[in-house]
């Protein structure tokens, strides 16, 4: 009996679609994805996060906050929320930006080798030393009137010949969040970059001394074939792993970030923000430390799972 | 293997336990542990200007005068014995004690006195703080290089033990500025020893150099762990001191400092957070102290900028801050503010701010804005390691009341002061503490060009009131001037002061000799240690 | 051998001197300048101070003239702490970062190299699934929140270690700090070792191996571990530099008077003598960590040293 001959990718989806890990993973991660960048959007649904109710400050989970009141009166379930969206976004796109340039540069570095490998990598060494903190100091101030300026451009681009001020209110509250921390996605991935190209270097170096890469090299396969094809998907799974580590460090780092001024300003929120505030008075109040910390773990557990069974999938080595 | 490893690190964490908390091994020991803040910069008393150092520099040397451990008001002797004025409060003589010594024996003289001023006025050693002598005749003249014959200056050595001093103007408060440490006294011989009187930093104030005529003595200092200072024997009051020494520990994380406390390494603590008062008050009632502090927190305006230089504008702002939730939510302890200045002995400035929403509300719609509508669109700057649910709060209230958005910008230290020194910001939360018991420390700061007043607004009438405050020598008359300039200064708002500080902070119970003080200038040389 | 350390040397020599130039102009380029303070300080005075310091000579000038104090083994003055040597700072707080990070390193690898083998070579089990959850709590919770949790509950309810500080001499105040910076890093290594693993252990040689009937405690240590550390090693490098450099969030929690500490500090008061003095140290260690953990990778992977 023949088998139907499957491409790679399906094949994966199939060995993914049987990992029961990974689809819990999955679908707690669309869940809260999507009740992050979707809830805040419809009008009624949510508190409104920066509500203040100074008098019922600090309750603990009730029928009318479920996640209970921070210190200054507002609806920590809908804090988390709308945090959830500034995290998810700083989250992905910084990791992404990160791992894509770390891949390239590392690999690069790693087959190459001789003088450009050093060269690669001392650079990277350089910008590894070098003081992050008054980097972001600078960028805060030099980036503050190029993002307004953004954010007013995006904010036509995307409503258009808007007729009514009402339409451009409402894109702009999307829009804001977004382009006002694009300063803060680059630092951040500026920074995030460096080690995932010494771990993708390394992996690199050691898959390209092995022996079918010297029979692909000399059965004529160019260069690049080889790095692309034969090298890199053999180095997925550290790959994949420290993908999943740098988002929840993003996440974080944002956090560090935001209290120096450069990421979301108050009153808006991250969970980075509201962990590291709920961290604080924990002893006093856990709660607005508690849930964050919860959808936070809970989103980084999903996505470890789902990476952990996207490597299994895409392996071609591990066929049960 | 994996069961060996277990018992090993048991092992290891077991024996690594300790056996008594620091603070048993302190009240043993007769050692107060005192957290401070943050690590001096220095603990020459003419190279830095901070509260944190002043802890510090108190224990090592004393004034002309000496704090009382009970009262405000009070000037116990201190180096000198006795002292007296002439009429008008410009001439003042004080005769020092004639036993007393430096800690390595060599007499303490008025001499030293003299060098201490002259040298804080050096214009080449160029002290940060050399303005607290300004009252004294010349004295500025020659900081700035003006004059450069010290003798011209208001410091006269009448003989060993007797020291003159003219200053420039009327200061019936004298006694209380010279228990600030820019007045104490510095080991002439020392100093000289380790380099010339203009020497900015030399080795003379580091351990094992550093000779003081305080209560105690300094010992050790490792840099962001601990100063520690140990009773000086030839202090002229040593009998009186019962504390074996000082441990200043240095915590800028008043979250972890407060934890420390808790689990028995501290015997007081400098500041406990706002959002921990309300359970320290609950397990710890007894220990957790709220007395009022010489500050106050207020929000600075930039009068140049349009919109903020209508004065209803200003007004506006203010009328709409509900002064009582934030102390009672946020600050937890502090006073709301009526006027810049908190009350002060006898100085009892007027009312003049308050919660007032509806006349905000027509204030603001009176000066063009009804209802918020084409209200400029403000950043409030906040210091970005504090103040920030102050400014959330602010935020909130504005909205409410007054329907403008007004966003939050959060900077650095370096990058928040610069801000507000270049005018190159909207609204500014800061505040002010006073540096002795007179109001003329918070008020002389709001005239034109002074740089801590970076709102761009100044009066000549208002500078003319406190010219003339200076020249009063009744006291209750400089009040009286005081007060009226103080009245013009909150009627036209340039700044909206908020709230007058506390500190909230925990204290051991078996620490005795500790008393609220205004200025937190607790004299060490009163404090016992009685489990 | 000797051809390519010597180029390594010269390399690093050019890495510290764009580092310190790129340092020198980033600082130049920050607002407020190291003599603001919140009690503004008369002009003259001000002045003065510029002079002492040799802020008043021109940028190239104070440029040229700082790497030359440099190579005459000059660290400069701290403006924070009005005119101390920054050598005398640096000097008490570097040997506390760096006994802090060798106990948090030895705490990370003794617990995550074994614990990513283990779950490498019990792929999919309970053991596995348990210990990598273990392993995202210590990621996903960070310091500030496990390390005020620790010192609550050890410090302060059992009182067994101090809640904060530190002392090389006192191996109490170790402990608390050292397990809640070194399980942050074990969590990262261990999932790094058990991806290394599990790379290495799908090779065909190790199903040669397994058929020979090799136990498998033999195929994980003898065989696999050389290859799977590739990647823990390679964290490792910049890893161990960071550590030493100030953990910073540890130092804020505990309080422990290190490099991160005097750092931050430095940064805000735009203290330069001390923001030179920790970024050419950083960058003397991260140079340092990568040629050791390179080198380790070299003995790790025979098969590299012949185009080494």
């Amino acid at each position: 009996m023949t088998e139907k001959g499957t491409s790679l990718w399906k094949d994966a989806w199939l060995r993914l679609s049987h990992n029961r890990a990974a689809i819990v993973g999955m679908v707690v991660l669309i869940l809260i994805g999507l009740s992050c960048l979707i809830l805040p959007a419809i009008a009624g649904v949510l508190q409104d996060p920066n509500s203040q109710n100074l008098i019922g400050k600090n309750q603990p989970p009730n029928a009318e906050h479920w996640f209970g009141t921070d210190q200054l009166g507002r609806d920590i379930f809908s804090r988390a929320i709308f945090g959830g969206r500034i995290s998810i976004l700083v989250g992905l796109i910084t990791t992404f930006v990160a791992v894509t340039i770390g891949v390239v540069w590392g690999a690069l570095a790693g087959y190459i080798g001789g003088r450009t490998d050093a060269l690669m990598m001392r650079i990277v060494d350089i910008l590894y030393a070098l003081p992050f903190l008054v980097i972001v100091i600078l960028l805060s101030i030099t980036l503050q009137p190029w993002t307004s300026k953004l954010t007013e451009w995006t904010v036509q681009w995307v409503a258009g010949e808007g007729p009514t001020q009402l339409r451009i209110g409402n894109v702009r509250t999307w829009v804001e969040p977004i382009t006002s921390l694009v300063p803060l996605f680059l630092a951040i991935g500026a920074l995030s970059w460096l080690t995932v190209s010494r771990i993708v270097r390394a992996q690199v170096q050691s898959v390209a001394s092995m022996d079918f890469v010297e029979a692909a090299r000399s059965l004529g396969l160019g260069h690049g074939r080889i790095l692309f094809r034969h090298i890199l998907p053999n180095t997925l799974g550290p790959i994949i792993v420290y993908t999943t580590l740098t988002i929840p460090s993003v996440m974080l780092f944002e956090a560090t970030l935001s209290f120096l001024g450069l990421g979301v300003k108050p009153p808006n929120s991250s969970w980075g923000v509201l962990i590291q505030e709920g961290a604080n008075a924990m002893f006093a109040n856990p709660w607005p430390l508690v849930f964050p910390s919860v959808l936070f773990s809970l989103t980084l557990f999903s996505l470890n799972f789902l990476g952990d069974g996207l490597r299994d999938a895409l392996d071609p080595k591990s066929a049960k | 293997m994996l069961r060996l490893a277990v018992v090993f690190c048991s092992a290891l964490l077991l024996a690594s336990c300790q056996r008594e908390t620091a603070v048993e091994r302190a009240n043993r020991e007769k050692i107060l542990l005192v957290g401070n803040g943050d690590d001096p910069k220095a603990l020459d008393p003419h190279l830095v200007t901070g509260v944190i150092e002043s802890n510090v520099i108190r224990a090592l040397l004393e004034g002309l005068v000496a704090d009382d451990p009970a009262k405000d008001d009070a000037f116990p002797p201190g180096a000198a014995e006795t002292w007296e004025h002439g009429a008008d409060f410009t001439e003042w003589t004080f005769h020092l004690r004639r036993d007393a010594t430096w800690s390595d024996g060599v007499p303490l003289t008025a001499h030293d006195f003299e060098f201490a001023y002259r040298r804080n006025l050096d214009p080449v050693l160029a002290a940060p703080y050399a303005e607290m002598l300004y009252f004294i005749k010349n004295a500025e003249a020659y900081n700035q290089g003006k004059i450069t014959d010290f003798s011209q200056v208001g410091v006269a050595v009448i003989d060993d033990y007797t020291l003159k001093l003219t200053l420039r103007e009327p200061v019936p408060y004298l006694p209380g500025i010279t228990r600030h440490y820019t007045w104490f006294p510095v080991p002439r011989h020392v100093v000289l020893k380790f380099g010339k009187i203009s020497d900015r930093f030399t080795k003379w104030s580091d351990p094992g150099n550093m000779v003081g005529n305080g209560p105690f003595v300094l010992k050790e200092w490792q840099f962001n762990r601990h100063v520690e200072v140990s009773k000086n024997p030839r202090y002229w009051n040593a009998a009186n001191v019962k504390l074996n020494g000082i441990r200043f520990i240095p915590i800028e994380n008043f979250y972890s400092e407060t934890r420390a406390y808790l689990a028995g390494q501290l015997h007081t603590t400098y500041q406990v957070p706002p959002d921990l008062v309300d359970k320290a008050k609950a397990e710890n009632p007894s220990d957790l102290k709220q007395e009022p502090y010489i500050g106050s927190q207020f929000i600075r305006l930039n009068t140049t900028r349009p919109g903020l230089n209508d004065l209803r504008v200003r007004m506006a702002l203010s009328l709409a801050i509900d002064r009582k939730a934030l102390c009672e939510t946020i600050f937890k302890g502090y006073q709301p503010a009526t006027t810049l200045t908190p009350a002060m002995g006898d100085y009892k400035p007027d009312a003049v701010v308050g919660f007032d929403p509806e006349r905000a509300r027509a204030l603001l719609a009176e000066a063009g804005f009804p209802e918020g509508k084409g209200f400029p669109r403000y950043t409030l700057l906040i210091r970005s390691s504090g103040a920030r649910t102050t400014s959330e709060a602010l935020q909130a209230m504005w909205k409410k009341h007054l329907g403008i958005l007004v966003d939050i910008q959060g900077k650095d230290f370096a990058s928040y002061v610069t801000a507000q020194q270049s005018l190159n910001y909207d609204l500014a939360v800061a505040g002010w503490i006073g540096d002795y018991l007179d109001p003329s420390t918070f008020l002389l700061m709001w005239t034109q060009g002074n740089g801590n007043n970076n709102t761009g607004w100044s009066s000549a009438a208002y500078e003319n009131l406190l010219t003339e405050a200076a020249h009063q020598s009744d006291p209750l008359q400089r009040f009286e001037k005081f007060r009226q300039a103080e009245r013009l200064l909150m009627e036209e708002q340039p700044l909206i002061p908020f709230a007058w500080q506390a500190r909230n902070y925990l204290h051991r119970p078996e620490v005795k000799g500790w008393h609220p003080l205004l200025l937190d200038n607790h004299p060490w040389g009163s404090v016992s240690i009685e489990p | 051998m000797f051809k390519s350390l010597l180029s390594r040397f010269l390399q690093s020599v050019l890495v510290l001197f764009v580092l310190f130039t790129l340092t020198f102009f980033l600082c130049k380029a920050l607002p407020g300048g190291p003599f603001v303070s919140e009690r503004a300080r008369p002009k003259h005075v001000q002045e003065k101070m510029e002079v002492y310091y040799g802020f008043d000579k021109k940028t190239h000038e104070q440029y040229w003239l700082r790497i030359k104090h440099y190579l005459q083994g000059d660290m400069g003055l701290s403006t924070r702490l009005e005119g101390r040597p920054v050598i005398e700072v640096i000097s008490q707080a570097f040997p506390v970062s760096f006994q802090l990070g060798l106990i948090a390193m030895a705490v990370a690898i003794a617990v995550g190299i074994p614990a990513g083998c283990l779950a490498a070579a019990k792929r999919n089990s309970l053991i596995d699934t348990g210990s990598m959850m273990v392993a995202m709590i210590g990621i996903c919770l960070p310091a500030f929140v496990i390390g005020p949790i620790l010192a609550e509950f050890f410090g302060r309810k059992l009182k067994w270690f101090p809640a904060m500080g530190w002392s090389s001499s006192l191996p109490s105040t170790w402990v608390l700090p050292a397990i809640t910076l070194g399980l942050a890093y074990a969590a990262y290594l261990s999932r790094l070792t058990r991806a290394g693993m599990l790379e290495t252990l799908s090779l065909d040689f190790v199903r040669t191996a397994r058929a020979k009937g090799v136990s498998p405690w033999n195929i994980v240590v003898r065989h696999c571990l050389r290859g799977g550390l590739i990647p823990a090693v390679a964290y490792l490098g910049p890893a161990f530099a960071g550590i030493i450099s100030g953990a910073v969030v540890i130092e804020a929690v505990f309080q422990i008077p290190g490099l991160g500490r005097q750092f931050i500090k430095a940064i805000e008061s735009r203290d330069e003598g001390i923001i030179f003095g920790c970024v050419l140290l950083f960058g003397t260690l991260v140079i340092l960590a990568n040629l050791l953990t390179d080198l380790l990778g070299l003995w790790l992977n025979p098969r590299l040293r012949k185009s080494s």
